[in-house]
């Protein structure tokens, strides 16, 4: 069953800290994909709200606006840097980082009822 | 915006990968603050965003122009990089001659050229060996 869920809801089955966006921790969202590789966040991704990654540099950021998503989650720990923080908060996307692995952060939030990614038609 | 359109240019710096993207960054406020629908400016910000990728990763940096029209936006990328040698290969998707270390980077997996070629209605390359490359993508409102 697909559900909608907050954003605040994600940072709390994630356990995230959150880095930026408490403004828009009420954003309803429906869908997450995952990857450490933008150039297939860009090619196969449609209509995704949440990225999930552990690849750390801006371009993240900027793959994210480019997509329209409203949050980045960041998997493994990963600390983004104070210049990506800010590079989100410009663009109006919730940043956070939790411990979990990759497939527990993935599993937990489609556990949860989050659509998975439907990959995008040509 | 008048019938001759409006026109953005931007040099794409290639020594900075972190600042790679901040032309279609530019780009998509301007479309939104125009009023473009939303599907038609992500097609164009995610082609131009490919393209800016490319020139840091490939040519050291180039121009980008972008012409905006009411029913069109075109968009021109220059580099004076190596050239694509063999275009039906690079448009392959997966084909990639970009180097482990921008793998590492979340980026050189051969989905560039097909990925601007996909989101816009035409995209058509010039590209010469040794002098660089040019692409121009158009796509329609």
């Amino acid at each position: 069953m697909v559900r909608i869920l907050k954003i605040r809801k994600i940072r709390e089955l994630l356990d995230a800290e959150l880095l930026c966006g408490e403004d828009q921790l009420d954003r309803e969202v429906y869908s997450a994909c995952s990857s450490d590789m933008m150039s297939d966040v860009l090619a196969f991704v449609k209509d995704q709200a949440v990225l999930l990654t552990g690849l750390v540099n801006p371009q993240v950021i900027r793959t994210a606006e480019m997509m329209d998503m409203h949050c980045v989650v960041f998997v493994r720990g990963k600390n983004p840097t104070p210049e990506m923080v800010e590079l989100a908060r410009s663009s109006g996307i919730v940043v956070m980082h939790s411990a979990l692995r990759m497939f527990e952060a993935c599993g937990t939030l489609y556990s949860a009822g989050l659509n998975g990614t439907k990959v995008a038609e040509a | 915006m008048t019938d001759a359109g409006v026109n953005f240019h931007f040099d794409v710096d290639g020594d900075d990968f972190s600042s790679a993207g901040a032309a279609s960054v530019e780009v998509k406020k301007h479309l939104r603050q125009l009023g473009f629908p939303p599907e038609v400016i992500r097609r164009v910000a995610i082609a131009m965003y490919e393209g800016e990728i490319n020139m840091v990763i490939h040519a050291n940096g180039g121009t980008a122009d972008v012409l905006v029209l009411p029913d069109e936006i075109t968009m021109v990328l220059r580099d004076q990089g190596p050239g694509i040698a063999d275009v039906s290969l690079a448009m392959q998707e997966g084909f990639s001659t970009a180097r482990d270390s921008i793998r590492s980077l979340g980026f050189g997996a051969g989905m560039g050229l097909p990925n601007m070629k996909k989101y816009t209605d035409t995209m058509e390359i010039e590209t010469e060996l040794g002098k660089g490359t040019k692409i121009v993508m158009k796509v329609k409102v």
